[in-house]
C-alpha cells in the first residue's frame, strides 16, 4: 500500500515537531533532592504544614499509621497516590515555584488536610 | 455522605463512560452483552486482587510501583483501542451494512470485541482498585457514620453507571451512516487521553521529565473539577494544566492512530 504524500508529510512534520519540542523545552534538572516525612495518624496529616525549598525536587515519604488506606492527593503538586494501611508511600514533587500547595487525604477529606509551602 | 457519593461517582464515571462508548462501538456483534458483563466482572475481580496487593505493588520500583503499574495498564489499553480503530477503518463499512440488516449480527466483529472487552476489564481494574481500597477503609473503620457513607457510596456508583448508560443510549441515536465514525472518533480521543494520563503517571514516577510545567492553564475557562471538566477528563484525559510531556503523548498517540486508520481504510 503506497503511503499518500500528505500522510508522509504529516509524519515528517510530527517527527520534527517532537524533536523541536524536546530540544527547546527540556527543563534544567534540579540539583538536589529534599526529603520530607509526613505521618498519617487518625486520618490527619502530621505535620499539616510543611516548608520546603523552591526549585528543587522534593521526596515525600508518607507513613500511614492508620489501619485503613488513604489517598494522598494534590492537584497543584501533581500527586496522587493510594497508601494502604500500616505502610509507607513515596511521592516525588517539584521542582516547585514558590507558593502554597494544598494537599488532602481523599478518603478522609474532612480531617486529612495540609499545605506545603515552597520558598 | 455526599462526600463519599462524589468520590465514588467520579471513580465509577471514568469506567462507565468507557464502557458506554465500547458498548455502542460493538453494536451488532452477537452476544456482546455477555462479553461486556464478563469484562466488568473480571475487572472487579482484578481490582480486589490489586487492592489486596497494593502495598506490595507500591513498594516496587523504588516506591513508584503503583504509578508504573497504572501506566502499563493504560499503555495496554491505548494499544488495544488504537488497534480497534485501525481494524474498524478496514472493516467498518461491512459492519455498518450488516448491522442495519434486521436480525443479522456480525460474526466477524468478534475479533475486535475481545480486544475492546479487555479494555473494559482494564478500565474497571484501574478505577476499581481505588474503590475497593476506599470501601475497605470505610468498613474497617466501622464507626457510626459508616452506614450513611456506604449509602452515599452506593448512590455515587449508581449515578456513575447511569451516566454511562445515558451515553450509550445517546450514541445509539446517531444515524447509522455516521455511527461507527462517531464511535471511532470517541475511541480515538479515549486512546489519546489515556496516553496523556500515562504520561502524567510516568512524570509523577520521575521516569520522564515534564518538559514544561504547566504548558498552559485553562482552569479559568474550564476548571478540572467542574461537571464538564470531569466528563472531559474521563473521555479524553482533560487536564486544565497539562505538562509538555502530557500533551506530547496525547498528540503523538492521536496522530499515530489517525494515520493508522487512514492507511488501513480500503481504497475506493
Amino acid at each position: 500500500m503506497r503511503t499518500p504524500r500528505f500522510v508522509r508529510s504529516i509524519l515528517a512534520a510530527t517527527v520534527f515537531a517532537i524533536a523541536a519540542l524536546l530540544a527547546s523545552l527540556t527543563a534544567p534538572q534540579a540539583l538536589a533532592d529534599e526529603d520530607i516525612k509526613i505521618v498519617i495518624e487518625n486520618h490527619k496529616f502530621e505535620p499539616s504544614e510543611i516548608r520546603v525549598s523552591a526549585n528543587q525536587k522534593i521526596r515525600i515519604v508518607i507513613d500511614n499509621r492508620d489501619a485503613t488506606p488513604e489517598e494522598f492527593e494534590s492537584a497543584s503538586l501533581r500527586a496522587e497516590k493510594v497508601i494502604p494501611g500500616k505502610s509507607k508511600g513515596l511521592v516525588i514533587v517539584g521542582p516547585l515555584k514558590p507558593g502554597k500547595y494544598s494537599f488532602i487525604g481523599e478518603f478522609n477529606a474532612k480531617t486529612a488536610q495540609g499545605v506545603l509551602i515552597a520558598e | 455522605m455526599l462526600g463519599t457519593a462524589i468520590i465514588l461517582f467520579r471513580e465509577v464515571l471514568e469506567a462507565a463512560l468507557i464502557i458506554g462508548i465500547i458498548a455502542a462501538a460493538t453494536r451488532g456483534v452477537r452476544n456482546r452483552g455477555y462479553w461486556i458483563a464478563g469484562g466488568i466482572a473480571l475487572g472487579i475481580g482484578g481490582s480486589c486482587i490489586v487492592a489486596a496487593f497494593a502495598s506490595g505493588i507500591s513498594g516496587l520500583a523504588e516506591g513508584m510501583g503503583q504509578e508504573l503499574f497504572n501506566a502499563s495498564i493504560l499503555g495496554i489499553a491505548v494499544i488495544m483501542l488504537g488497534w480497534h480503530n485501525i481494524w474498524m477503518a478496514r472493516h467498518g463499512r461491512e459492519l455498518a451494512a450488516q448491522a442495519s440488516a434486521v436480525g443479522k449480527s456480525v460474526g466477524s466483529g468478534r475479533e475486535s470485541v475481545a480486544v475492546l472487552l479487555t479494555v473494559i476489564g482494564l478500565a474497571v481494574l484501574r478505577e476499581g482498585s481505588e474503590v475497593v481500597l476506599f470501601l475497605y477503609g470505610l468498613i474497617a473503620q466501622g464507626d457510626t457514620s459508616t452506614g450513611a457513607m456506604l449509602l452515599g457510596g452506593a448512590l455515587g456508583i449508581v449515578a456513575g453507571m447511569a451516566v454511562g448508560i445515558a451515553l450509550y443510549f445517546g450514541l445509539l441515536r446517531i444515524p447509522l451512516r455516521w455511527f461507527f465514525q462517531a464511535t471511532s472518533l470517541l475511541i480515538l480521543l479515549l486512546a489519546a487521553g489515556m496516553a496523556g494520563q500515562a504520561a502524567r503517571l510516568l512524570t509523577q514516577a520521575d521516569v520522564l521529565p515534564t518538559l514544561v510545567d504547566p504548558l498552559w492553564d485553562a482552569s479559568a475557562i474550564l476548571p478540572g473539577d467542574s461537571a464538564l471538566g470531569t466528563v472531559l477528563r474521563a473521555l479524553a484525559g482533560y487536564d486544565p494544566q497539562p505538562t509538555g510531556m502530557h500533551m506530547l503523548f496525547y498528540a503523538v498517540t492521536f496522530t499515530i492512530v489517525l494515520i493508522g486508520m487512514r492507511l488501513a481504510a480500503p481504497k475506493r
